[in-house]
């Protein structure tokens, strides 16, 4: 029987983007459905009834949601793929810990840059840099944190490069002048298909998020 | 004498710590308990931490681990006895899901409505109880959220059995009664029943006052700003 696999999801959403990059890298077909956030659709209440969120990965009728372990589901299933976490526990546990770094830092403080004004977002910009900077430690002078090829924390954090511009835009910083490394990091992710193909133009998420702020009312 | 292999960095009062502690008794693990004062952190912690300086931290081998669901999966991996998580794909997101679920969602809810006053503390109770109806709906049928054994959620949930009761008794009301919550109130027996676990929780009259005290300390920054 052929695998029936849908994703609801969003283009700009960072968490989806990463699961559009692990099916890619494991060559699984796949539905794509765009979901309105402001309007969601019945079948992802459905489905994700106690979040509501997107991404929402469904295999053959059944839904897995939360993109962390969605994407650990996508690297249990499809293996005759390439690994998208590395063998050994210890490098698995290593690999799980800056996804988890990456989750819980990046987007909330990467928010509040472009959400707030003034001293509110000039601590955001500093903390963003921070957050970057370490990740840039942890990547060292492997070509991906992977090591060798794209893995499971490069997948996790190269859709927020799509959101690199909007940050630098509303904090007036350049992220290529504080991690150069980073930035290389980007490019090299961005020579993979899987991901060039997948990621949303910068100026679009730029646009996006003017009109969300414009939306929120916090201009 | 050789150094014991396995350390485990953390407090006596941690349900994060006291996950991991419940994982290596599972699974049979020798190990040493380092315990790290919070208030004034010890180069070890500092060394084996140093991104998040938090605990819990296994040390295996030399090697440091952090955050505890990373820790648990460590451990599965690596002492293979007594899987903690499902075999199957699909229930292995399962458990992961509800690990998150009640981390991100279910704790946060608890300790908002713990340390809220007035029309806030009102708002705070929907909520948890929203959740805890959530949980409630997942275990239906089921001795653990695991099935027939505990396992992965089990453990991270865990902190549900004496930390609600430890709350409650300080707020004076019951959130898991078993009318309400027959599957729960069931569970948390055959959680606290399982070897292993059962005499593991930390003494609970000197929880009660740590706790006491934190709420009376939220209580009294907040005092007049409301």
């Amino acid at each position: 029987m052929a695998d029936k696999v849908i994703l609801l999801s969003s283009w700009v959403s960072a968490f989806g983007l990463r699961v559009q990059i692990a099916l890619a890298e494991k060559e699984v077909d796949y539905e794509f459905r765009e979901e309105n956030l402001f309007d969601k659709s019945p079948l992802l209440l459905e489905l994700n009834p106690v979040h509501k969120k997107i991404p929402v990965l469904i295999h053959n009728g059944k839904p897995v949601c939360e993109s962390s372990v969605i994407i650990q589901y996508i690297d249990e299933v499809w293996t005759n793929g390439p690994s998208l976490l590395p063998q050994d526990p210890l490098q698995r546990a290593n690999a799980r810990f800056w996804a988890d770094f990456v989750d819980k830092m990046i987007y909330q403080c990467g928010s509040r840059v472009w959400k707030n004004k003034g001293d509110a977002q000039a601590a955001a910009k500093k903390e963003l840099i921070g957050i970057l900077k370490q990740l840039e430690g942890e990547l060292g002078e492997k070509p991906f944190f992977g090591g060798e090829t794209l893995g499971y924390v490069d997948i996790v954090l190269v859709p927020f490069s799509s959101w690199f511009y909007t940050y630098e835009t509303f904090g007036g910083f350049s992220i290529e002048k504080e991690c150069p490394k980073l930035l290389a990091w980007v490019r090299r992710c961005n020579e993979r298909e899987s991901v060039s193909k997948v990621l949303p133009d910068r100026h679009k998420v730029y646009e996006r998020t003017c009109g969300l702020k414009k939306r929120l009312g916090l201009e | 004498m050789a150094e014991a292999e396995v350390k485990l960095l953390g407090t006596w009062s941690s349900p994060f710590v006291l996950r991991i502690k419940w994982a290596l008794k599972l699974k049979g693990v020798e190990y040493d308990f380092i315990e790290e004062d919070l208030q004034n952190k010890s180069p070890l912690l500092l060394k084996y931490n140093p991104v998040h300086k938090k605990v819990p931290v296994l040390v295996h081998d030399g090697k440091s681990i952090a955050e505890s669901y990373v820790i648990l999966e460590y451990i599965d991996e690596t002492w293979k006895e007594n899987p903690i998580l499902p075999e199957d794909p699909y229930q292995r997101a399962m458990a992961r899901f509800w690990s998150k679920f009640g981390d991100e969602k279910f704790l946060p809810s608890m300790w908002k409505f713990f340390i809220s006053q007035g029309e806030k503390r009102e708002e705070a109770l929907v909520s948890a109880s929203e959740n805890l109806k959530i949980l409630e709906g997942e275990l239906k049928g089921k001795k653990f959220f695991n099935g027939e054994t505990l396992g992965f959620a089990d453990i991270s949930l865990g902190w549900i059995v004496d930390t609600v009761s430890l709350l409650e008794e300080i707020m004076e009301l019951k959130m898991i009664d078993e009318q309400r919550y027959p599957s729960l109130s069931a569970w948390m027996k055959n959680f606290s029943d399982f070897p292993g676990i059962k005499d593991s929780f930390p003494p609970q009259e000197r929880m009660l006052t740590k706790y006491r005290t934190l709420r009376e300390a939220y209580f009294a920054t907040t005092r007049g700003t409301n």
